[in-house]
């Protein structure tokens, strides 16, 4: 005999123990540590930091481990976590041009003030299994590879002006300006249609990397090709001010490590601008250079309509591409399929079936 | 005893508790027009401000929410309203999103209120009363969403020049605005779907 | 109640912070005063994820207060499991009482049904709403739907239903059917069967609606009129079975279908499990007194 279907309770608590001897594995093996996911995974942090809008190196650490390492979902703990925080204040505009910077890279020039940094950089390793890594305990046998520059040059002045300064100096680059504008927050206003470029931008940071990166991967194949160059990709530490409001000059409150995107991307000009470039802009907490370039081929790829480009593809579609960028989102509702849908199931076979009847009758009446 | 301008009175003795009964009492009152709510245990008031006025504030109004006093409110209540709300006094009715007036009978130009536009009408202000009574029964019958038939209602202390303005707004439906009327610790909801059938 | 959290701080009642329960607070009064209509709020992040009710549970978090009963179904069921876990979230966050009494509870959040008991006034029913733009599948851009809902024009909506009668001999919505609400707005009533539909219409009980992901909250106050769309020539009608339920033997009931073998065996129960455990209730107290 049926009885109604009980035990929601209980199975639920069954799959949280079984989640938890799975998160820990054989507990032979020793517990992995926050510090140790903090420094060696970093590339894992950074992401869930940018994504988890959340710059906190030891909770992204945190989420990392709790999830078992899927970073969506540790990019999930991070934004529930961080959605229900006061708001103390705003920072000022960081200023990337102050960054002391690590790495520093630009396609557009051989050479400029301040040199090409390499940093540390995968860009240039051979991707062979470092097999010495097997080895635990040993520090793997480190060959640096060198290239053109030194990664740190000696005389790295400190200040690096911004490629795309120059060009803008020298008329040939369009200079974006401040428009003094309060920008809107997404995550306290909803999206909404037309979306202005701060907006846009604010979604895209915390857009999903792969997404991000096959939409961007998408305009160099053709769909919304705009042409652009690696003006530069800064890496390195900026510095957070306050303006409190009882003093006369900012408080710096700390550093946040970024990595900076300035594509630089043809525009043919018209009647009343002349022929000039036009960039798209990206940024990410931490080291997350192919977030930024994915992010800065979409921003400029999104300007279409803003720069009087015929908008037919993808990656210039603001509101295909805002409306579905966010993971958490995305994860949230794909997966949600899973949940019960006896309901709208029973209430779609009772419909079929009565078209399949009728369909019937209808055949019958043929023959 | 008057108090003077600037004065600032004790806040709300259990924000999260108390912001949470006072929701209730308006969400009621907008879900069930015309129909006379009383607000539990309200806060401190200054000079001019109702309990039930100043519950009402203390709930909905933050940072995000621009706020119009009336002159009379303005000389003797701002200080108090903006330090507990935090809400931004401006001077333009059309800014805000809320409107406060002090006295049904001295009301401001009802023509200036934001009422939203047609793709976001939600955008249209909340209208905020002070009235020297409100009753169930009485001469005023509404009817609209919310009410099961028709609802009776008392209103003292409310200029007559308020209902043609109300009849306007009943005409731009979606577009318009929403007036809650405060008595002593009681409130009355009349969102822009509620119909004066007659007075 | 609080919660702790790692860093010695705690979550608030409820969860959301207080400024976040605010802007949801105007949002739902907005709501209330236009029917129907969808109100953008600033959606927060919550710990479940979206199309899990984040949506029904942020508006439940901003109206819940310690004196309320709170049901929560998925399905009609109060065992189903997503249902379990947001009871238990609130239990957690709230300490409130719960119940799975629907005569009980003043705050009842639901996933895809509503209860067969006639609901009273005074309570507050909260659905789960993952898509909530009516228009959506006929019009993927929002830039596009919001100004069909500017200028109440629907027409696509009546084209598309008709085409189901051209081609079908029938409307084929089973769930989530369209309705029109106080006369204006076009809304979609969250997936619910349309067999839950006549239910809408001037029910005593505020009934509101949160869909997260999309960052909408919409309304129907008591009492509104809401009709579902239909045609005269074929007018809206409801799903019906040639079974009873096969533990309470109703058959006024929304009922699950279950399949009891390979062997094309099928059972019919009542999706509402409140009801139909009320029902059994009823039937053996009735028996012992006959006895």
């Amino acid at each position: 005999m049926y009885v109604a279907v009980k035990g929601g309770e209980k199975a639920i608590a069954g799959a949280h123990r079984l989640l938890a001897e799975e998160r820990r594995g054989d507990p032979a093996v020793p517990e992995i540590s926050l510090d140790q996911i903090e420094q060696q995974l970093s590339f894992a942090v950074d992401r869930v930091m940018s994504e988890g809008s959340l710059y906190d190196p030891e909770l992204a650490a945190l989420a990392i481990k709790q999830a078992r390492g899927d970073l969506v979902e540790a990019v999930f703990l991070l934004r529930a976590y961080r959605t229900t925080l006061p708001r103390f204040a705003d920072s000022l505009p960081i200023d990337t041009a102050d960054m002391a910077v690590r790495r520093r890279v630009s396609a557009i020039f051989k050479d400029l003030p301040g040199g090409q940094m390499l940093g540390p950089t995968f860009d240039y390793t051979l991707r062979l299994l470092d097999f010495s890594l097997m080895a635990e305990g040993k520090p793997a046998d480190i060959e640096v590879p060198m290239s053109a520059s030194d990664p740190m040059p000696a005389d790295a002045p400190a200040q690096m002006p911004r490629v795309t300064d120059l060009l803008v100096a020298d008329g040939i680059l369009a200079a974006e300006t401040d428009d003094g504008e309060r920008p809107a927050d997404i995550t306290r206003i909803p999206l909404s249609f037309p979306a202005d470029r701060a907006t846009r931008l604010q979604a895209l940071a915390r857009g999903d990397e792969g997404f991000l990166l096959g939409l961007g991967y998408s305009t160099q194949r053709g769909y919304g090709r705009s042409h652009p160059f690696a003006g530069e990709i800064r890496m390195g530490d900026v510095a957070v001010e306050l303006q409190p409001e009882e003093l006369p000059f900012p408080i710096e409150i700390g550093d946040i490590e970024l990595t900076e995107c300035q594509m630089v991307n043809q525009y043919k000009g018209d009647a009343e601008n002349p022929p000039q470039f036009t960039r798209g802009y990206g940024l990410a907490f931490g080291q997350g250079e192919r977030k930024a370039m994915a992010m800065a081929l979409v921003d400029r790829a999104l300007r279409a309509e803003e720069l009087g480009e015929v908008a037919t593809s993808p990656a210039q579609d603001a509101e295909f591409v805002l409306s579905h960028c966010d993971n958490l989102e995305a994860s949230g509702f794909v997966q949600h399929l899973k949940l019960p849908h006896y309901v709208d199931f029973q209430a779609e076979l009772s419909t079929l079936r009565a078209l399949r009847a009728a369909h019937a009758k209808r055949a019958e009446a043929a023959e | 005893m008057t108090q003077p301008d600037g004065m600032i009175l004790g806040g709300l003795g259990d924000p999260v508790h108390d912001s949470q009964r006072c929701f209730r009492g308006i969400l009621d009152a907008m879900s069930r027009p015309a129909r006379p709510v009383t607000l539990a245990s309200p806060p401190d008031a200054p000079p001019g401000v109702a309990p039930a006025t100043m519950a009402v504030l203390h709930c909905l109004l933050d940072q995000d929410t621009p706020l119009w006093l009336d002159p009379g409110l303005q000389a003797r209540a701002a200080r108090h309203i903006s330090f507990h709300t935090q809400a931004p006094l401006v001077a333009e009715m059309s800014a805000a999103s809320f409107i406060l007036v002090g006295d049904g009978l001295q009301l401001p130009d009802l023509s200036c209120l934001p009422l939203g536009d047609p793709a976001y009408p939600e955008r249209g202000a909340t209208l905020l009363v002070q009235v020297g009574d409100l009753a169930s029964g009485g001469a005023l019958r509404f009817r609209g969403p919310g009410i099961d038939g028709t609802a009776d209602l008392q209103i003292d202390g409310l200029a007559p020049e308020f209902w043609p303005a109300f009849a306007v707004n009943t005409e731009l439906f979606p577009l318009g605005f929403d007036t809650i009327l405060f008595a002593g610790t009681r409130i009355v909801g009349l969102p822009r779907t509620t119909l004066l059938e007659e007075a | 109640m609080t919660t702790p959290d790692s860093r010695g701080g705690s979550y608030n009642f409820a969860y959301l912070d207080e400024q976040s329960k605010r802007m949801i607070r105007r949002a739902i009064l907005k709501a209330v005063a236009l029917p129907g209509y969808q109100v953008p709020f600033g959606g927060r992040e919550m710990p479940m994820p979206h199309g899990w009710g984040t949506g029904g549970i942020q508006v439940t978090a901003s109206i819940i207060g310690r004196d309320d009963v709170l049901k929560v179904i998925d399905q009609g069921a109060d065992d189903t499991t997503n249902a379990v876990s947001i009871r238990n979230f609130f239990l957690r966050t709230t300490g409130v009482a719960t119940t799975e009494r629907t005569a009980d509870a003043s705050i009842i959040q639901t996933r895809h049904r509503m209860p067969e008991r006639k609901l009273q006034e005074g309570q507050i029913m909260v659905f789960q709403v993952p898509i909530p733009e009516p228009l959506r599948w006929l019009e993927p851009r929002e830039s596009e739907t919001r100004t069909m809902h500017a200028l109440a024009e629907y027409g696509i909506m009546h084209v598309r239903l008709y085409e189901d009668i051209a081609r079908l001999g029938r409307i084929a919505t089973a769930y989530d059917y369209p309705v029109q609400v106080n006369g204006r707005y076009l809304m979609r009533p969250s997936p619910i069967p349309k067999f839950d539909n006549p239910k809408l219409d001037r029910n005593p009980a505020l009934l509101l609606f949160g869909a997260g992901r999309e960052k909408r909250i919409y309304a129907v106050p008591p009492y509104t009129d809401v009709k579902s769309l239909d045609f005269e020539d074929h007018p809206f009608e409801v799903q019906s079975w040639d079974h009873t339920c096969a533990l309470c033997g109703a058959d006024d009931s929304f009922l699950d279908e279950i399949v009891t073998d390979d062997k094309g065996g099928r059972m019919f129960v009542c999706s509402d499990t409140d009801y139909c455990a009320e029902r059994r209730t009823a039937d053996g107290a009735n028996a012992e007194a006959a006895e």
